[in-house]
């Protein structure tokens, strides 16, 4: 039977299962809209955002939550270049994305016609690989490939542009079965040689640390973490992508690595004679400055993609593959340790680590905003944060204890990502509370998404840590510009509970201690979208830090 | 320190912009590109020359390996290559001598005379780059006025280590 274009496509994300597709319609891509309205019952939720940044992040925070691969649509032109923040934030982090873009017409193209922009050249260094669909025959398998190369290997986003003309013309339909790309065989399995000298360093280590990173979560290799942390007594680190594939209560978890990190945590990676590293890109807000970083260790570098693996840090044993293969067949060659003397060396950075110290302050902190969230969730909530201070102090005090509860923009940084990837992660678990923790910065950079949680009735929790300030380029102002705050204080911020209130939605102001916990619970039980306005001291700031350059284990911060 | 690579890439729109734009955003120095059909159907060969330690050079090929349109990428070392560039050089000749003593240095390089006019002379001339280099030093005291090269390209010596 011969299909359009746009039915292809329908069909495609039938067979992929795609259950929700986030986006905005415009004249380029239209048809497939128009297409969505002859289906009696379109096979996946259909969501209308209110900017295309807001509708990619959605897809990357619904992919983060579920594992699965998040879709996007936008038209041609400005639809397109809004998707750009969010492709490149999911490249950087590595999600599984398709965005599909509408494009001019095939015989257009080239011409600067209306909202006509290369978008594929505009976006190549931003996504995984990108597609302009020129003739109608070859779309199945586009497709296929585009959600083959988003989730296999080292996940990331897939672009495909579709010229107006391809969505409208017709051919027979056969879905691929399969992609095949000569050039594109990921690595699953480790090398076996490898693996086994692995292990013989593990055992041989006086003083190993592990140092888990995003990938664990992306291979689902958490409960293999666990196993051979259980046999080996091994302590854990998180980088700030890894939060979340190790248990945060877990008794080995020494928190955060890197510039905003733990003391324990950097002191112990600092003093490690052994890093086992675990899909980690060794980023510069890991290591600080580089040749300064774990002069006495060796590392074992574990990763699916070899280009990380050398690229900042020396690997004494590589080993490319997928974390959770490997990471089982290393625990076969692994034997029962208990490194009693470098626990106690560890139990040493603890005690002047500011993290393990009482919460003293009895302001509307935000130490204490993140331990009240932790009191109503225990560690079930998915917690999903925009960037800046409220993010660090989030990645340090909330309870994490799942792989997939804590979402953030890591390696680009966006903010506005915190707000809308929320919406999808609530749209990808419905059953789960997800609190979202939110500047008043980074919120208002796509507060327009109010109206899709508000009109979807997504039961999320804003806490918005409004403290009138871009408030972590106001702490680098106050310690390193002689506190010459310059555009950084939010004058004109508007009543974020009247303009919630404005979309429909329940708004409280909390200005005073006291009054978080009862607000708290009676947001969660309302089972609606709210957001808690709370006004937190202007001149906090998140400590301990490492000064730019600087190596890890000098933190600013700790007595 | 420089480098040949020789990459087999899918035949597609957009696969030069994909290698070239990946060398710019990453760093590195590309001294010359030259691309063409392989053997395979649907399969181009390029060669690149970059500039760099043995760490940019490892760096540089498994970034290539990544484009999903890289089939195969091999660095040629030094010791194994067969390289060769064309050519194309058009120089002042304005009188019979100046004519004669340019078509010695044609034949003492191996080069070619491909069109003459009253007061220039277009020669090609193939080898490696040193041999280039050292013709076109020769020329330069008689007026180049155009000179345009394809980039070098490049083969292993040792058949089992081809790119197939």
């Amino acid at each position: 039977m011969k299909l359009t274009g746009t039915e292809i496509i329908v069909e495609c994300l039938k067979q992929e299962k795609a259950k929700v597709l986030f986006g905005i319609p415009g004249a380029a891509i239209m048809p497939l809209y128009d297409t969505f309205g002859k289906y009696e019952e379109i096979p996946f939720k259909n969501i209308l955002c209110r900017h295309e940044q807001g509708a990619i992040h959605a897809a990357d925070g619904y992919a983060r939550a579920t594992g699965e691969v998040g879709v996007c649509i936008a038209t041609s032109g400005p639809g397109a270049t809004n998707l750009i923040t969010g492709l490149a934030n999911a490249h950087m982090d590595s999600v599984p994305l398709v965005a599909i873009t509408g494009q001019v017409p095939t015989e257009m193209v080239g011409n600067d016609a209306f909202q006509e922009v290369d978008i594929t050249g505009i976006t190549l260094p931003i996504t995984k690989h990108n597609y302009i669909a020129r003739k109608i025959e070859e779309l199945p398998l586009i497709i296929k490939e585009a959600f083959y190369i988003a989730k296999t290997g080292r996940p990331g986003p897939v672009l495909i542009d579709l010229p107006k003309d391809i969505q409208l013309s017709k051919c027979n339909f056969n879905y691929p079965e399969r992609a095949n790309r000569r050039g594109y065989n990921p690595s699953y399995k480790g090398h076996l040689k490898q693996i086994k000298s692995a292990a013989i360093k593990i055992m041989n280590a006086r003083k190993p640390i592990i140092v888990a990173g995003g990938g664990v979560i992306k291979s689902k290799a958490s409960a293999e973490l666990i196993k051979i942390v259980s046999k080996t007594n091994i302590p854990v680190v998180n980088t700030f992508m890894g939060l979340s594939s190790f248990p945060k209560n877990h008794p080995l978890f020494l928190g955060m690595l890197g510039m905003y990190g733990q003391y324990t945590a950097n002191q112990s990676v600092s003093n490690a004679d052994l890093i086992l590293a675990l899909g980690t890109r060794f980023d510069d807000r890991i290591t600080g400055n580089l040749s300064k970083f774990c002069p006495q260790a060796e590392v074992i570098h574990i990763d699916i993609d070899p280009a990380e693996i050398g690229k900042n840090i020396y690997a004494k044993i590589p080993i490319v593959g997928d974390l959770k293969n490997v990471l089982q067949q290393l625990n076969n060659y692994l034997e029962e340790k208990e490194p009693v003397e470098w626990l106690n060396e560890i139990k040493g950075f603890k005690e002047k680590d500011p993290m393990y110290k009482e919460n003293d302050n009895f302001l509307l902190n935000s130490r204490f905003i993140m331990e009240s969230i932790n009191e109503l969730f225990r560690g079930e909530a998915i917690i999903v944060t925009d960037v800046g201070q409220h993010q660090m102090w989030a990645a340090h005090y909330t309870q994490v204890n799942f792989p997939r509860h804590f979402i953030s923009s890591g390696g680009l940084g966006a903010m506005g990502f915190g707000f809308p990837a929320a919406i999808g992660a609530k749209i990808g678990c419905p059953n789960k509370p997800v609190v979202c923790i939110t500047g008043d910065g980074g919120f208002q950079m796509n507060i327009q998404e109010l109206a899709t949680a508000i009109y979807n009735r997504l039961s999320i929790i804003v806490i918005l840590m409004n403290n009138g300030y871009l408030g972590m380029v106001r702490q680098l102002q106050e310690l390193f510009c002689d506190k010459r705050y310059v555009s950084t204080e939010l004058a004109g911020n508007p009543d974020f509970v009247k303009v919630v209130e404005g979309y429909g939605g329940t708004g409280y102001r909390v200005g005073k201690r006291e009054e978080l916990i009862p607000i708290l619970h009676e947001a969660h039980s309302k089972n609606e979208f709210v957001l808690i306005d709370c006004h937190i001291p202007q001149e906090e700031n998140i400590f301990p830090l490492v000064k730019p350059d600087s190596s890890i284990n000098q933190m600013i911060g700790v007595d | 320190m420089k480098h040949t690579i020789a990459i087999l890439v899918e035949d597609l729109p957009g696969v030069m912009a994909r290698v070239a734009g990946l060398f710019t955003r990453r760093g590195f120095n590309i001294n010359s590109i030259a691309v063409g059909h392989s053997e395979t159907p649907g399969i181009s060969r390029m060669t690149i020359i970059v500039n760099g330690d043995e760490k940019v050079l490892e760096q540089v090929m498994k970034q290539l390996n990544k484009l999903v349109d890289v089939v195969r990428v091999r660095d040629i070392p030094a010791e194994n290559i067969i390289e060769r560039e064309l050519v194309l050089v058009r120089v002042h000749v304005d009188s019979l001598a100046v004519r004669s003593e340019i078509i010695q240095l044609v034949e003492i390089f191996k080069a070619k005379v491909v069109f003459v006019e009253r007061n220039t002379m277009t020669i090609e001339m193939s080898g490696d780059e040193e041999k280039i280099n050292g013709f076109l030093n020769l020329l330069k005291p008689f007026g180049i006025k155009e000179i345009v090269r394809t980039g070098t390209i490049a083969i292993n010596k040792n058949s089992k280590n081809g790119l197939k």
